[in-house]
């Protein structure tokens, strides 16, 4: 076990959260890995392990039950030293225009599921006067389109969130780093023809991110292209961009 | 399921060159799920087998089965999937006075790569191959079934996927015995040698050596012919376990052709030869120097220029090796075709699988790039290899004919009954695996 503390993820399942274990662990870090059937992840684990001579927890960890977050954090010790929330659900958008159970399992996994545990964990890092906290958003919440309109603004609203933790924390010396990913190639994504020059590898992003996070970045778009993609889309006056097909 | 996109791909030697889908997998699932599909499937590791064994209409790329299951710092046993890379074991490994039990002349290959095609080393004429360090593995058959094999349990099946070349299943994990080392340094003793006969002499007078290889002048002829650099070595006892793997330069772009002829490549061989000043000489070398000196020039296969190359393994029973190994070294020097350097090994006994390479004898390996008047050439060596009972070694063949190959295994009509008795050769074919009839 390292003495450099431990870093949570959660949502560690996902393609780009496994890739971040990876740089935290080669940093250093002991990890807490907190996914759904956490036991799929006890390969990656001792691998980590091996590897790294870190030590790596598995936590199963249910990001919809709202109300146990508390005491999830509450139950972490020791407490770590920063956070990554690597979790997202992406949905089909066009059933959940007719599925509203959809529609709200999307805005609770990327929204409201973020800002029930992440709020505990801020309190404790502000209290504390140290912690970070890496949230994965995405270039989606930038402006909302029809193709994906009801993930988008569960991301604008976590991006919003984000914005204004950072805000809040700043005095605390807490860093709160927003990451907002364009098109990464992961199993969310698999199957989707995606443009090569705008997509991620989830290695590379998790790379970006880490990196980031220890130079103390605020906000961040992977890759940097996206930055200027958005800065573009952002800027398209609405008359116009409500007939877009983008 | 994870998607497949179309490319163009190829073994080490760049030839030949196959359109077709890679899918990447992360999973046993994943690989279920490709194996249940229409069509011919072979695994995939890292690409380093010369030829077309790892080629087929689809791919199974297995790099990202790259976790360490279990590695006991005691008895030096390690689990590890098979998309794990021989160099990520050595970093594991070495700082605690391991390594592997038998290694190849490259760390980039993956493990499971290493138990198809039962890869040997330096150390063959004292250990034997890879195979001989595997304690058990994890096979997927095409029905999804796992199965464990090793020499005790459904032996079969481990006798015919070592060496087997993915041919019975997708390899998913395996249990490694590693050796134990007191330093990550080697004590070579390099031995010049002026003839072949020398060179014999030499391999002979050396057997105690636990690591040994020669490189070899291929293109010196008359007195000179089969003249060699002998190097013998062991691991040194000095305690430092210090390990890191160096990164070297690579090679940016594919040679233009006539980078390679007959001047450049026996005047390179004539100052590798010529380097070395004295009969018998010492030095102290890193892991890295006396078992994997090619992969500190990353990229080392575009040399040979974008037509790629193949590589001629052979191997002959010892008592034909002399003349056999005469007879084929005046045939290269006068055609002047040729590598940089050429690869003479003394082996030691088979083993009990189907389809390994190694016997008892002397191996040369050599690389040839790739050019019409090749395969004229290439012919009449087959010629002298089968008239001397030798055989050819698939992991870098991508050209031998079916009728030639197989008077080298006598097993192979036993390896294909079995392939057809499972149902193996309903799906698991390769490129080579069908120019063969495997």
């Amino acid at each position: 076990m390292s003495d450099k503390g431990f870093v949570l993820i959660l949502g560690a399942k996902s393609d780009m959260a496994q890739s971040i274990a990876r740089e935290y662990a080669g940093l250093g870090f002991n990890l807490y890995l907190a996914a759904r059937n956490v036991a799929d992840l006890e390969s990656l684990q001792s691998d980590l392990q091996i590897r790294h001579q870190v030590e790596v927890r598995l936590l199963e960890w249910d990001a919809l039950k709202l109300e146990e977050q508390s005491n999830f954090y509450q139950g972490l010790a020791p407490a770590p030293v920063g956070v990554v929330t690597a979790l997202g659900f992406l949905g089909d958008q066009t059933q959940a225009q007719q599925d509203a159970a959809l529609a709200q399992k999307i805005l609770q996994s990327n929204f409201n599921a973020l800002v029930a545990v992440l709020e505990p964990i801020a309190a404790d890092f502000e209290q504390k006067q140290s912690g970070f906290i890496v949230g994965i958003s995405s270039v989606a919440g930038d402006r909302g389109r029809k193709a994906n309109y009801i993930y988008g603004s569960a991301k604008a609203g976590f991006s919003a969130y984000l914005s204004g933790l950072r805000n809040r924390l700043a005095e605390a010396d807490v860093q709160v780093l927003t990451v907002k990913p364009g098109f990464v190639a992961t199993k969310m994504t698999a199957g989707m023809d995606l443009p090569e020059k705008l997509t991620a590898q989830p290695e590379q992003v998790a790379k970006m991110v880490v990196k980031a996070q220890q130079k103390g970045r605020n906000v961040i778009y992977v890759k940097p292209i996206w930055w200027l993609v958005m800065l573009i889309i952002r800027h398209i006056p609405e008359v116009i961009f409500k007939k877009m097909s983008i | 399921m994870m998607s497949c996109p179309q490319k163009n791909l190829a073994g080490w030697g760049r030839f030949p060159r196959s359109t077709s889908k890679a899918c990447s997998v992360q999973s046993a699932q994943e690989i279920a799920g490709f194996l249940d599909e229409e069509g011919d499937v072979i695994a995939y590791g890292n690409g380093r087998s010369y030829g077309d064994s790892a080629i087929a209409d689809k791919q199974i790329v297995t790099r990202k089965l790259n976790h360490f299951l279990q590695f006991d710092k005691e008895s030096g046993i390690l689990r590890a999937q098979s998309g794990i890379l021989l160099s990520e074991i050595l970093q594991v490994a070495v700082p605690h006075g391991w390594f592997l039990a038998v290694t190849p002349g490259t760390k980039l290959i993956t493990v499971g790569g290493a138990i198809a095609s039962d890869v040997h080393g330096k150390n063959h004429h004292h250990f034997g191959s890879f195979s001989q360090s595997v304690l058990d593995l994890k096979l997927m058959l095409p029905n999804g079934e796992i199965i464990d094999c090793s020499e005790n349990e459904n032996r079969d099946w481990f006798h015919s996927t070592c060496g087997g070349q993915g041919l019975t299943g997708v390899i998913l994990e395996a249990r490694l015995q590693l050796k134990p080392i007191k330093s990550q340094n080697i004590e070579q003793t390099t031995i010049k040698s002026a003839s072949l006969q020398e060179t014999f002499a030499a391999f002979e007078d050396y057997q105690a050596s636990p690591y040994s290889v020669a490189w070899i002048d291929c293109l010196a002829k008359g007195k000179n012919l089969g003249r060699s650099l002998l190097m013998v070595g062991d691991f040194a006892t000095d305690g430092d376990l210090d390990y890191r793997s160096p990164r070297g330069p690579a090679i940016p772009f594919n040679f233009p052709k006539f980078a390679l002829n007959r001047l450049t490549l026996s005047a390179f061989n004539w100052l590798y030869y010529h380097k070395v000043r004295k009969k018998i000489s010492q030095q102290m070398v890193s892991i890295d120097q006396f078992f994997y000196p090619l992969d500190a020039l990353s990229n080392w296969n575009r040399i040979y220029g974008k037509d790629g190359f193949v590589q001629y393994q052979f191997i002959l029973p010892k008592e034909h090796s002399y003349q056999g190994l005469q007879e084929i070294l005046q045939i290269i020097a006068a055609s002047g075709k040729g590598s940089f350097l050429a690869v003479l090994k003394l082996y030691g006994k088979h083993n009990a699988n189907w389809l390994s390479f190694p016997m008892e004898g002397y191996s040369l390996a050599l690389d040839f790039k790739v050019e019409p008047s090749l395969w004229g050439l290439l012919e009449r060596l087959d010629e002298v290899v089968v008239k001397c009972g030798g055989r050819f070694y698939l992991a870098k063949d991508a050209r031998v004919p079916k009728a030639v190959f197989e008077q080298g295994y006598p097993q192979i009509e036993q390896f294909r009954a079995f392939r057809r008795q499972h149902g193996l050769d309903k799906t698991l074919n390769s490129r080579q695996s069908v120019r063969l009839g495997l």
